[in-house]
């Protein structure tokens, strides 16, 4: 974690907008989601604006915005979320990204940042005094067998020495970046081993007939002759393979935990013991995934499925994985059967007054906000979180329609808001239904209530604060002003 | 040594042609529609017998996951996502395969694509592979050119292939967390259950696989399920990817059998370790989220997931970071520790206040400005984070210290023993709070 801000006000442009060949450029990539999608292309087009500028404005955040039809707040998120936006103004002729994570460490990044500390700026993230070159050290930018490394915009320089990374630096400050040939610096090519081939050494067109005459009968013949008999009896790994062992000697459970009580220890190995088991339970993900690509125990432990997962020495495939689909996916979780559905808020056939038992009873819900006299409806509502928005309304909601509704209010209407529970929003979309006066609302049945309560996916409050009640009492309360005036 | 006829990616280098007709030549895309005629569980099953187990960290059955996909589409669509955001430190293979050898990914992307019953599938690259993104999407847009993606096409099997990219957040690894990130959010990663087999991007199934599991794929599929299992050991089948960095002669990536021995494939590809054998310290042998062993463990063990579990660490994503005694091997770590802090996302507590909390304490030890029951304090910290983090992160953070102290407390201990020795006056460890 790391705190990042968008710049001052003081550097940031007016405004932003995407030159034309970047416009048509973003109108393809945002086709390129579903339907309603769209707000899967912020990073894309975050990029697309940095690359346009340089660094990542204030404007430009705002434009993503608009044109995804984001909140802005989750356009911010994002781009201070990802560190490979620049929030910054940096080098107008070069941005050197050093890297120096562990691998590029020990083959001389700190010399790299050495050469950047006195060509460039003493710290990181400054320009120098022309504003034309800025560096930053960056983590690992997966070249490692190219070590040490710097990624200068698209490019990047590897097999560096820092005398060779002075004369990058140099050129690209005179404006010649394009003369350096990107890759490897040291005359090898790509990854291949420095001073020629170890493997791959033979003709190709030749392999390919090879293997061919090798698997038999031409492509995708599972009945291959028997390799070196090493995989004869392939079955499941166990569950844990990838994980170390991470009982170390050298813990001695005897010893002082730091804030433990002398009394907290005496279970603490049993304790342990259990969490280990929790944890081996527990769909763990394993070790050493490359950016914590968890790529095991997406669905399951191994652990959990039958071990009759051996297909080769004959399993009943689909009963196989019936079971594992089972150990992984709880019953009532099966959708794709076409019988599903996700579970609805309230069963269908439940009778208003256990509706009405268990809004009253509860008290706030989650999601709604107490201590505070904004009564609007609260986050849960108004921001549409990954799956609630998904969520597939009741088709059959409880309750009854009111009779009544309006189409327009009858003389002056009602200020609705005097009612607890009821906000500017709500006000709002009650008038659009057609509520404007308390009469109205003094009529409702509980039904009804019950309608209007899930109508405005208000989660029980207008039953719990007793909006019929208190309709009436300031319907009687209006009436009164009235008759006095 | 696996012989060049057994090697998968067969233009890794990218010294061959990389045009389609080239590797069409080569033999990739040959009778990918057979393939796909023979069904769905010939498939998942040719993959289950081939052992493959996937080369993302994890080692998961790879036909295994395959099979967790719904068995038939619903409301929802089933979606395939390839995990390119290759962002471990050490690992650098499936650059290779992207910028190098991309028909074998879009070619196994169609098959898994089918055996899952998926139309889509979103290959999400890190945002730092500028390059490695552009050939693989030329690669794309000539497969559509030429019919092998998109409708109707040669494959039998309706399919797009879309590239996304993310921008610089090691997290985006982990599957949930990229997700998200795929979704246009922070890539912060989610709670399971529900698993992504069954609410996974957008909301519907949806299977996430590492680029080199894929990759491989089709070639297993081709040449049969036995002939990738016979090589390597049981249960540590075919050939895989390595990524040999750090005090090697040349550093190379290459793709070997499993369970080669550390001395054969460094020996064989890389040269043997800078001064010599003798001057060999340590191997983080799979990324550095697992914990190091000192040399004289690794030298001759076999590199696959049982045969480096029992010398307690893993294969991970098979990137091996070698040290020799040049190596200040606890500011190595201190420093693996700093990237963890800063990759952390900030959703759980523990990873979050305690990585940053670890690499402060790393940082002193490195100095030697520390006490030694500081230590343990660190190894029970360590502990605290392991397992209690919603992603592996917090795991991943945790191991390499633990493999630190546990081979290397004699070192960390003369440190500390060196810095009193030489401190003239007694002041406070006072460090700032972040």
């Amino acid at each position: 974690m790391s705190v990042r801000r968008l710049a001052e006000e003081a550097v940031q442009p007016a405004g932003f907008a995407f030159s034309e060949e970047n416009a048509a450029w973003a109108e393809a990539t945002i086709k390129k989601y579903p339907e309603g999608r769209q707000q899967s292309a912020v990073i894309p087009l975050l990029m697309r604006a940095q690359d346009q500028d340089g660094w990542v404005t204030k404007s430009a955040v705002e434009h993503v915005a608009q044109m995804l039809e984001m909140p802005l707040i989750r356009v911010l998120e994002v781009a201070t979320f990802y560190t490979q936006f620049q929030l910054n103004p940096v080098g107008t002729r070069a941005h050197v990204q050093v890297c120096g994570t562990t691998p590029c460490m020990l083959r001389g990044a700190e010399d790299l940042k050495a050469v950047c500390r006195k060509k460039i700026h003493s710290e990181q993230f400054h320009r120098n005094d022309a504003g034309t070159l800025s560096w930053e050290e960056v983590e690992c930018l997966g070249a490692c067998v190219n070590a040490p490394m710097v990624m200068i915009f698209s490019d990047t320089y590897e097999d560096l020495t820092p005398e060779r990374l002075e004369e990058i630096i140099d050129a690209f400050e005179a404006g010649r970046g394009e003369d350096i040939e990107p890759g490897p610096q040291n005359g090898r090519h790509l990854s291949v081993p420095l001073g020629g081939l170890t493997s791959l050494t033979g003709d190709y067109d030749d392999l390919i007939q090879e293997q061919k005459r090798e698997t038999g009968r031409g492509p995708a013949n599972g009945s291959a002759p028997q390799g070196k008999g090493a995989g004869e009896a392939v079955s499941a790994p166990p569950s844990e393979a990838g994980r170390p062992n991470t009982e170390s000697e050298q813990t001695d459970p005897t010893l002082p935990t730091p804030g433990a009580g002398d009394d907290a220890k005496v279970d603490e190995s049993a304790e342990r013991r259990e969490s280990d088991e929790l944890t081996a339970e527990a769909h763990r993900p394993h070790a050493g995934q490359e950016g914590g690509a968890r790529e095991g125990s997406t669905d399951a432990e191994v652990g959990n499925v039958p071990d009759d997962v051996d297909e080769k020495t004959g399993g009943d495939l689909r009963q196989a994985e019936a079971a594992a689909e089972d150990a992984v996916i709880p019953a009532d979780k099966q959708l794709d059967d076409g019988t599903g559905g996700q579970p609805s808020r309230l069963a269908d056939d439940a009778k208003p007054d256990a509706v009405l038992a268990s809004r009253r009873g509860g008290g706030l819900t989650e999601g709604e906000r107490s201590g505070t006299s904004d009564i609007t409806s609260g986050p849960a509502h108004d921001d549409h979180f990954d799956s609630e928005a998904e969520e597939p309304k009741p088709e059959t909601a409880p309750g009854e329609r009111p009779a009544d509704l309006l189409s327009a209010p009858e003389g002056e209407k009602d200020d609705l808001k005097q009612i607890r529970g009821i906000g500017p929003v709500i006000e709002g979309k009650l008038n659009e239904l057609g509520v404007f006066h308390f009469w109205q609302i003094a009529k409702w049945r509980e039904v009804e209530l019950i309608w209007i309560d899930d109508f405005l996916n208000f989660k029980g409050r207008a039953v719990r604060e007793d909006w019929t009640g208190q309709a009436k009492s300031l319907q009687s309360g209006a009436g009164k002003g009235e008759g006095e005036a | 040594m696996l012989q060049d006829k057994d090697r998968i990616f067969t233009n890794i280098y990218g010294l061959r042609d990389k045009s389609l007709k080239a590797a069409l030549k080569r033999g990739h895309f040959d009778g990918t529609a057979d393939i796909i005629g023979k069904g769905r569980d010939w498939i998942i099953n040719e993959m289950k017998a081939s052992g493959l187990r996937g080369r993302g960290g994890a080692g998961f059955p790879t036909g295994l996951k395959w099979s967790f996909m719904p068995k038939e589409v619903g409301e929802r669509p089933h979606y395939l996502v390839i995990n390119a955001d290759e962002s471990e430190p050490g690992t650098c293979k499936d650059r290779e395969i992207m910028r190098n050898d991309p028909f074998t990914l879009i070619e196994g992307c169609i098959i898994a694509g089918f055996s899952m019953l998926a139309h889509t599938c979103y290959i999400y690259v890190r945002g730092e592979y500028v390059r490695e993104r552009e050939a693989l999407q030329l690669a794309i847009d000539e497969c559509y050119e030429q019919g092998y993606l998109g409708k109707d096409n040669k494959c039998g099997w309706d399919y797009d292939i879309i590239v996304h990219h993310g921008a610089g957040a090691y997290i985006c690894g982990e599957e949930t967390a990229l997700l998200e990130s795929l979704e246009g959010k922070k890539g912060q990663p989610r709670l399971k259950p529900p698993f992504p087999a069954n609410v996974g991007l957008y909301g519907c199934p949806t299977t996430v696989n590492n680029v080199e599991s894929i990759a491989v794929a089709p070639t297993i599929l081709r040449r049969g399920g036995s002939w990738f299992a016979g090589i390597g050991r049981q249960n540590n089948t075919g050939t895989k990817l390595f990524c040999v960095s750090g005090h090697v002669e040349r550093p190379c990536t290459v793709e070997e059998a499993m369970g080669i021995s550390f001395r054969e494939l460094i020996e064989k590809h890389c040269g043997g370790i800078t001064g010599g054998w003798d001057n060999l310290l340590a191997v983080i042998p799979g990324g550095s989220s697992v914990p190091l062993v000192p040399g004289a463990d690794i030298i001759d063990a076999p590199m696959d997931f049982d045969g480096l579990k029992e010398i307690k660490t893993s294969l991970g994503t098979a990137a091996v970071i070698v040290m020799d005694k040049s190596t200040d091997i606890v500011k190595a770590i201190a420093r693996i520790s700093y990237f963890y802090k800063h990759e952390s996302c900030g959703q759980c507590t523990p990873c979050r206040e305690g990585t940053g909390w670890m690499w402060r304490v790393m940082e002193r030890m490195a100095t030697g400005h520390a006490q030694k029951r500081e230590i343990d304090m660190l190894l029970d910290v360590t502990k605290q984070v392991e397992g209690h983090t919603i992603c592996a992160l917090g795991d991943a953070a945790a191991w390499p210290i633990q493999g630190l102290v546990r081979h290397f407390r004699a070192e960390i201990e003369r440190r500390i023993d060196e810095y009193s020795h030489n401190a003239h006056e007694v002041r406070p460890v006072l460090e700032a709070a972040e």
